[in-house]
């Protein structure tokens, strides 16, 4: 490969205390992630899965080891540029698609936008191309309540690639989606991956898992596999 | 994120929970509303007692027989010796009197035709009218002859003319004034309440002389009594210095030795009117604090629903670190909320504060003094309160954790 990881884990452990109790989540992950690769996570609930997204997704840290992201270490940023980061490098689909309920499509896709300080975009047409690329050009003042699960996830989507992330990471993101939409969202995602984003996604599915070129196997805050599909 | 952003969205929020937003603006309203009040009854108060002030001669000095014993406790009037007309004569001839006038004053019964009135009786003379800036809108006042012969004449005020007569024109007309008759040769423009309430147009003013000899009658041992003496301090003369050689010269007048308490008293008006003014301050500061008061409890409201929007929006703030808003972009939007908030009662207050304002200057009697200045100072209040009460809700919303707000439950 020879190419810088855009993610790269170094003995990473995350350990939550709860009262006297220790939860040892990540026991000491090695993991490096290349620009471009679509990955999936898979493994037993509780095998520590959302707990390596947090960390990659800047929105916790580490309480051993180094996590890196496109080679600025997480651990040494301030909270602004961990938000900066989170705006215009990484891009979350959540399982609950966690949209705004008041907002209608366009401005849940144009929210992360607002927080965008360092370009000058058009809002508003950025948020409407995002949505006519996830084929929801017909529905940009739907609120969430009017679409179907596959469309609220489409607006997550959407929603994701507004800040034109280098990293999309999808926790569970056709979790709570019927088999035929979570195909529809997932060969969005590989299409996506076609246009040079790096995705990892976690999943129970194997056959969701099967759109990813790589599938890693957690088993109790370890990674117990870890194999590349030859494409 | 720019704060015209955040202020538009905070806008959304107040509607997207109108009947919230207004439950929690209402202490905020009523503290505005109040504090504009206040403010306005304290200026129009104010305006009202400049304007008495004026209208009473801010030039006059009043003297009266009797003593301000230490202590204040003051003696009868009634046990000192009266004033007389030679003392009248002996004060216009000091430099600084631009007028003198003497009075005599008594309760009376008038009576014309069939109908009775109580009202009061000024016996004076024409210098009176001058002091009291106080022109008759019929007929005459009374000439300086009429006063040395006691004529038989009467001026009257407006209320006199309503209540003796009807309305219908007095002039020519007999008064019997404790069954004395005289006849009413002027009617007085129309003064309206005094400070104290009482009505300054219900009086029969007749010549100083006719009243001491034909209804009042003169004092046991002084003759050619008055009982209060009106001094106009000519143009020129400073009031307090006058006030201080009158004193002195009347002091001379009526013997009084060297460290004698004086058996009279010389006052203006203005520090009268001021004294109750006084007062009138204190209730003013007391009503501007319970405003201040009901503002803080108002904040105190806003404060403790931001405190429960920032709990149930948790999860929503986790969203937007998530997707890249930094700590002050939320603690921007809810400051922004809590001064949308707190702005949209102040202007609700504002407006109930012109119609407060306005009823208190119709049942107070005074113009409404709302200015400019007493419109920013409540909506500046309102910001400040929100800005203040906001702060903390903010804080803490801003501070949350990015992941543990998102996974809130
Ligand atoms: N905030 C937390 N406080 C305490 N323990 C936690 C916390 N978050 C996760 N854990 C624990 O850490 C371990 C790993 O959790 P994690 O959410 O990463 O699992 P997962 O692989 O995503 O599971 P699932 O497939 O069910 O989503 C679990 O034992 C979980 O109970
Ligand atoms: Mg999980």
């Amino acid at each position: 490969m020879g190419q810088a990881p855009i993610i790269e884990a170094r003995q990473v452990t995350k350990v939550y205390t709860m009262g006297d109790q220790k939860v040892h989540a990540l026991r000491g992950i090695d993991l490096e992630i290349a620009p471009g690769e679509f990955t999936a996570i898979m493994g037993p609930s509780g095998s520590g899965k959302s707990t390596l997204m947090n960390l990659i997704g800047a929105l916790d840290q580490p309480t051993s080891g180094d996590m890196r992201i496109e080679g600025h270490s997480l651990s040494t940023m301030r909270p602004d540029d961990l938000a900066d980061l989170r705006n215009r490098t990484l891009g979350f689909v959540f399982q609950q698609f966690n949209l705004l309920p008041r907002a209608n499509a366009l401005q849940n896709v144009k929210l992360p936008l607002r927080y965008a300080r360092h370009e000058h975009i058009d809002a508003d047409a950025r948020a409407r191309e995002c949505l006519e690329l996830v084929g929801l050009g017909e529905r940009m003042d739907h609120r969430p309540a009017q679409l179907s699960g596959g469309q609220q996830q489409r607006v997550a989507i959407a929603r994701a690639l507004a800040g034109k992330p280098h990293i999309i990471l999808a926790d569970e993101p056709t979790g709570a989606l019927d088999t035929k939409t979570s195909a529809d969202i997932m060969e969005l995602l590989v299409s996506l991956n076609a246009s040079g984003i790096t995705i990892i996604l976690v999943t129970h599915e194997p056959e969701v898992a099967e759109f990813a070129q790589r599938q890693i196997h957690f088993r109790d805050g370890l990674i117990e596999s870890d194999e590349r599909r030859a494409s | 994120m720019k704060f015209s952003v955040a202020i538009a969205s905070a806008i959304e929020a107040l509607f997207a929970n109108l009947l919230r937003s207004f439950l929690t603006m209402l202490g905020i309203i009523i503290g505005v509303a109040s504090v504009m009040t206040m403010m306005a009854m304290g200026e129009g108060a104010k305006a009202r007692i400049d304007e008495q002030i004026s209208a009473l001669g801010a030039s006059t000095l009043t003297l009266r027989p009797g003593s301000m014993r230490r202590g204040g406790r003051s003696m009868g009037a009634g046990a000192a010796t009266p004033f007389t007309e030679a003392d009248l004569d002996a004060l216009a001839a000091l430099p600084y009197a631009g007028a003198v006038s003497g009075q005599l004053n008594s309760s009376v019964t008038a009576v014309s035709g069939q109908t009775n009135w109580s009202t009061s009786l000024t016996g004076t003379d024409d210098a009176y009218f001058e002091i009291h800036d106080w022109h008759p809108v019929e007929g005459r006042i009374f000439t300086p002859r009429e006063v040395r012969t006691g004529a038989a004449v009467a001026v009257i005020g407006k209320s006199i003319v309503e209540n003796l007569f009807d309305g219908t024109d007095p002039l020519g007309q007999r008064i019997r004034v404790n069954n004395v008759p005289v006849s009413v040769i002027g009617v007085l423009e129309e003064k309206g309440q005094s400070s104290f309430g009482s009505d300054r147009d219900d009086v029969i003013i007749i010549p100083l002389t006719t009243a001491r000899n034909r209804i009042i009658g003169a004092h046991r041992t002084t003759p050619k009594n008055v009982s209060r003496i009106e001094v106009m301090v000519a143009d020129g003369y400073d009031l307090k210095e006058a006030q201080n050689e009158l004193v002195e010269y009347m002091r001379d007048r009526r013997h009084i030795k060297a460290g004698g308490d004086d058996d009279f008293m010389v006052f203006n008006i203005a520090d009268f009117v001021r004294a109750r003014s006084a007062t009138q301050a204190t209730m003013g500061v007391l009503l501007a604090f319970m405003a201040a008061v009901a503002l803080f409890v108002g904040g105190v409201g806003v404060m403790n629903i931001m405190l429960v929007s920032v709990t149930e929006r948790t999860r929503e703030i986790g969203l937007r670190m998530a997707l890249g808003a930094r700590g002050s972009d939320i603690m921007v939007q809810f400051l922004a909320e809590a001064l949308v908030l707190c702005g949209t009662g102040g202007l609700i207050g504002v407006t109930l504060g012109f119609a407060g304002s306005w009823i208190a200057a119709k049942t107070g009697g005074w113009e409404m003094a709302i200015s400019p200045q007493i419109t920013l100072i409540s909506l500046g209040a309102a910001v400040v309160v929100g800005l203040f009460f906001g702060y903390f809700p903010a804080r803490r919303a801003a501070r949350l954790n990015p992941i543990d707000a998102l996974r809130y439950e």
